[in-house]
């Protein structure tokens, strides 16, 4: 089982991160389980949002507390609250940026994780470019098909496309693949 | 077909497959999204002769589901928590009547204080009221259990509740499977009312009924009630074979083989302690689960027949009568009673108001039955610092205030003296 818990604020899609990473699982024939941290939602607010992807069929319930990987989706939730909490310590942190870790004195956890599984992407801006919307989620899912692997970048375009047809999809879908050759050109590097 | 959709959205799409002919229901959260999605069906033409009635309150809900019913149509409608409560007398008399109108709980639990989060205590609230209730444990048994209710409500003419756990089935998207239309019409033929009212052939339904016939109209539904037992077991084979996954019936056992410990529950915990009770039977320890489908009618007999040979058994109760304790646990104990070696039975009051139950917390619960049995309910989590500071202030002045925002402020002592631990 692997799973994923999406830090957010209300209205940056944390929600529906959740769900389109559920459905690239689903889409690769995976059993994938993705609910919200059920609070009463209001723009701004602090919001999560959970995902279990499995080869099995998923009975548990519980929020996920040793997440294998952790999206940050707002950097400044750093100061509200301990978003690392329950990191597993081979896990993924990946966060929406366009600063380093060690500018943002994240360095602790950097530390804590191996080599190459902490990383930023510049997703709001990527997100302002192609979707013309602070919307980061599509983009840091582009990113973490790239670094973490659990879903292939196919499948998430997929879910990108399912979840908002149209224009509006391709433009995600073009967020998601920057983001994705972003990551994978730094892994290379 | 596979969809990895919203449990709402699945159980929308499988109601409409169910063919209701009248729909009607006030948005309450959490079941808000399910008659949404039925609203949405109606509205593209996908569920067609199906009128969604828009009501002021869900009194007037019910009250309309139970004037489309005695009409003769398939009535379905939706509701939660204070929902529920606010419609109760209908509940009574869609029960009291015989209307055959099926019910989606999106279980929340009952203020005050004010909460919207998942627990029991809306099904619980009404478990006297005369409707047939089914608790699903996962969303693909949400979904069909609405097939099943249809069924079942329609070939005894009892209105049936279809008990889903709120947010946390309601709004969690995974991998369901969405029947064909062609299996469902197999399973549920037309509604063929056993009354309905018709000016060409004039009836009364409600009529005032004395003292000299309450008691028998009464024993009449108690009747049905028991004739359920047999008809749910029957619906859940059939289900089976036909669709071929289980779903319904009264009760379900896991790795109940030669368990010395049993755990009884119902609705969606039943999964975390499925993973639970892998773990602890890996450890070498003999413990299994009872699911628990149906609680009205009240499977008495079915549930002694599963519990008999454990020693202690642990139910899980997902609501708090708090005058008594467990009222599931209630329940059960009265079923163990005519055992003559009945297994010890302990009370567990878990996830009260949205509160998350880990699989942590459920090993130590279980393990601690076992090998040191508590007296009464045992409140799992239940922050006793907190309590009893709360307590202890009370126990000072007459003029304490209100226990919620007392609770609040010793929540928020608790923790800036946490924080100022960490910091110091």
């Amino acid at each position: 089982m692997f799973e994923v818990r999406i830090h957010g604020r209300g209205g940056q899609g944390v929600v529906t991160a959740a769900e389109m990473l559920s459905v690239a699982a689903f889409l690769e024939g995976k059993h994938a389980q993705a609910f919200p941290s059920f609070g009463s939602e209001r723009t701004g607010a602090p919001v999560v949002a959970f995902c279990r992807i499995s080869d099995r069929e998923i009975r548990l319930r519980e929020p996920i507390q040793n997440p294998d990987a952790l999206i940050v989706q707002d950097p400044t939730l750093f100061k509200a609250l301990d978003v690392t909490e329950g990191l597993k310590p081979d896990g993924y942190f990946i966060v929406n940026t366009a600063r380093s870790l060690s500018e943002m004195h994240l360095d602790e956890i950097v530390q804590r994780l191996p080599a190459g599984h902490a990383l930023t992407v510049p997703a709001t801006e990527l997100a302002m470019k192609f979707i013309n919307r602070p919307a980061p989620n599509t983009a840091l899912l582009g990113a973490f098909a790239a670094e973490v692997g659990a879903v292939s970048l196919d499948s998430v375009l997929e879910a990108i496309r399912r979840a908002f047809p149209g224009k509006v999809g391709e433009a995600n879908v073009e967020a998601a693949k920057a983001a994705h050759a972003l990551i994978a050109a730094k892994a290379a590097a | 077909m596979l969809h990895q959709i919203e449990g709402s959205k699945a159980m929308a799409r499988t109601i409409a497959l169910c063919r209701p002919q009248v729909v009607c229901a006030y948005p309450i959260t959490p079941q808000t999204h399910i008659v949404e999605g039925v609203g949405e069906l109606i509205r593209v033409g996908e569920l067609d002769d199906c009128e969604f009635i828009n009501v002021e309150s869900e009194f007037a809900a019910l009250s309309v589901a139970i004037g489309a019913s005695a009409a003769g149509a398939r009535a379905y409608t939706a509701t939660a928590s204070q929902g529920l409560l606010f419609m109760a007398e209908a509940v009574y008399n869609a029960a009291g009547l015989g209307l055959p109108i099926v019910m989606t709980l999106g279980n929340r639990a009952i203020g005050a204080p004010i909460n919207i989060w998942n627990d029991h205590s809306d099904a619980m609230a009404l478990r006297e009221s005369g409707w047939i209730q089914l608790f699903a444990e996962s969303n693909q048994e949400a979904a069909d259990l609405h097939i099943v209710a249809f069924r079942l409500a329609e070939e005894l003419s009892v209105p049936t509740m279809v008990c889903v756990d709120g947010f946390i089935l309601t709004h969690a998207v995974e991998r369901i499977d969405v029947p064909d239309q062609a299996a469902v019409d197999a399973f549920l033929p037309p509604y063929e009312p056993m009354q309905s009212l018709d000016p060409a052939d004039p009836i009364s339904i409600g009529a005032m009924v004395g003292p000299d016939a309450f008691t028998e109209v009464r024993y009449l539904q108690y009747f049905k009630q028991h004739t359920a037992l047999t008809l749910i077991e029957k619906l859940a084979a059939e289900f089976e074979q036909r669709f071929g996954r289980q779903a319904g019936g009264l009760l379900r056992t896991y790795e109940a083989e030669g368990a010395e410990t049993l755990i009884v529950a119902m609705g969606s915990i039943n999964g975390t302690i499925k993973d639970v009770i892998d773990e602890m039977r890996a450890d070498g320890i003999a413990i299994g689960l009872v699911t628990l489908v149906a609680f009205r009618p009240f499977p008495a007999d079915a549930l002694r027949e599963a519990l008999a040979r454990a020693r202690d058994v642990v139910v899980i109760d997902r609501a708090i009568d708090v005058g008594m304790g467990g009222p599931l646990a209630s329940n059960i104990a009265i079923a163990l009673r005519e055992l003559p070696d009945p297994p010890a039975m302990h009370s567990a009051i878990v996830g009260l108001g949205g509160r998350p139950t880990s699989k942590a917390s459920l090993h130590r619960l279980f393990r601690q039955a076992a090998i040191q049995p508590w007296e009464g309910p045992h409140f799992l989590d239940l922050n006793e610092r907190v309590v009893a500071r709360e307590l202890h202030r009370r126990g000072k002045t007459r003029r304490v205030g209100p226990a919620a925002e007392g609770i609040l402020k010793e929540l928020e002592k608790e923790r800036v003296e946490k924080l100022a631990e960490r910091t110091s």
